[in-house]
């Protein structure tokens, strides 16, 4: 049931490919702007890259809550999966990691190359891509609550940043902290550390959370 | 005596006792606050390194402490609410939401004030500050939510989510002083140390929090019995208090 729901939702994403492809521009133009916005300093740019990265993941991510259950609610699948002998959260679980198969990974990956345009050293890319590839699942767990909650709402676009942004503080500022840390050369595995309790934490409540929050929203 | 604990759970009799319990409640906010307010402004001396700007502390620290209880108060009866099915309960939730807001934007506006003359700057990125802001954040977005269900019941559920879902920020205010170095000082007052300040500012800032605490009750009744009056308008007896009043 796990690997179905990943599968079938990879599938679906993989037919619009055009969704996928809106995030991850999303998250290049955002990163864009701000060199075009602070001026061109080089120093500054690099002092700056971490944090730019890191919240314009967060927004490219959170962008994308809605598409996590909204189609699946509309049609009617969503209700189909709630009667399921299986368990909602592993459904959940499936759902969210497909999400962020089709939304975080590609962040991940384009990361560095938006970090040599800011000038990085090769170490900091290094931590980058690793806090990007520890905390873009988080990001992807916590929302899903949020999404969950705003389930059929009128004005649920704006309410989920509501929602879902304050939570997601803490991995920004675990996340460009440790680039921050590495390049002032305290060493990163802290912030690393942290970001990975912060994924197994939320492995475990979050899909929880969000089952209770979906069938509070298909009541 | 067998008391029945599950009566005031009913919103028809809560209202009732609520109404009673609401001028009780009031008289000792104001005395407690004009007691508070006489020792911080005339009995508690004037602080030497701070001089007069310290005395702020006598609604700054009451206010963030309430920010925080409230919320946990909050979340708690949200829980309630979420696993028994009780109305009240939720009701109630939803009725501390906007006096918890209301002390955590006090406890950030009373710092900064306080920040300006003392550490030069109306606000800092700490890690204190900033998780008080977040939690003003997480008080909105709990609101927000509320706000933009229809359906009364399942307001009541989904803010109960993100309520307990929040908690998670509570501990981390509370312990960031002690986890981070921080420009806000550390905890003054402490249950296992003797207090490190004196006696009268001691006094005067609990009875403050006290004043503040029963404030917040004062609030909420009012809050609850006009939330279960708009929930139940059409339940028989609020048409008869209609009719008697």
């Amino acid at each position: 049931m796990f690997l179905w729901v990943i599968q079938r939702d990879l599938l679906l994403a993989m037919r619009q490919r055009a969704d996928v492809l809106t995030t991850l521009f999303f998250f290049i133009i955002v990163v864009s702007l701000f060199p075009l916005g602070v001026g061109p300093e080089i120093n500054m740019l690099r002092a700056m890259a971490p944090g730019v990265m890191w919240v314009a993941a967060l927004l490219a991510s959170m962008l994308s809550l809605e598409r996590m259950f909204s189609s699946d609610y509309l049609d009617g699948t969503l209700e189909q999966m709630l009667l399921s002998p299986q368990p909602l959260s592993l459904v959940v679980l499936g759902k969210v990691l497909a999400h962020w198969l089709v939304t975080g990974v590609p962040l991940v990956l384009i990361a560095p190359v938006l970090g040599i345009q800011f000038n990085l050293p090769m170490d900091a890319l290094l931590v980058l891509t690793a806090s990007l590839l520890l905390g873009t699942p988080v990001l992807s767990l916590i929302g899903a609550i949020g999404a969950a909650l705003t389930l059929g709402l009128r004005g649920g676009g704006v309410l989920v940043s509501l929602l879902v942004l304050p939570l997601y503080i803490p991995v920004l500022i675990f996340g460009a902290g440790a680039v921050e840390a590495s390049s002032v050369g305290l060493g990163a595995s802290t912030h690393l550390s942290l970001l990975g309790a912060f994924l197994l934490a939320s492995l475990v409540f979050a899909p929880w959370a969000t089952a209770a929050a979906l069938r509070i929203s298909m009541e | 005596m067998a008391i029945n604990w599950f009566k005031y759970s009913s919103p028809a009799s809560f209202y009732s006792l609520a109404g009673k319990m609401i001028p009780i409640f009031s008289i000792t906010t104001i005395a407690l606050f004009v007691m508070g307010l006489y020792t911080g402004f005339f009995v508690a001396p004037t602080d030497f390194q701070q001089s007069e700007a310290y005395r702020i502390i006598f609604i700054h620290v009451p206010a963030a402490w309430m920010s925080m209880f409230l919320y946990l108060v909050m979340a708690s009866w949200a829980a309630i609410g979420l696993a028994f099915n009780t109305r009240l309960s939720s009701m109630i939730a939803t009725a501390i939401a906007p006096t918890g807001a209301m002390f955590t934007f006090l406890a950030l506006w009373t710092g900064a004030l306080w920040g300006k003359p003392m550490w030069g700057t109306w606000w800092v990125w700490d890690a204190r500050l900033t998780s008080e802001l977040i939690l003003l954040f997480l008080y909105i977005g709990f609101m927000a939510l509320q706000a933009a269900i229809d359906d009364p019941r399942r307001a009541d559920k989904a803010g109960a989510v993100i309520a307990l879902v929040g908690v998670v920020n509570i501990p981390i205010i509370y312990f960031s002083v002690k986890w981070w170095n921080t420009l806000h000082q550390g905890a003054t007052v402490s249950l296992t140390q003797s207090p490190k300040m004196a006696t009268t500012m001691l006094t005067g800032m609990f009875i403050m929090a006290l004043a503040c605490w029963m404030y917040s009750i004062v609030v909420v009744l009012m809050r609850t019995r006009t939330i279960i009056l708009e929930r139940e308008r059409h339940t028989t007896w609020v048409s008869e208090l209609q009719g008697t009043a």
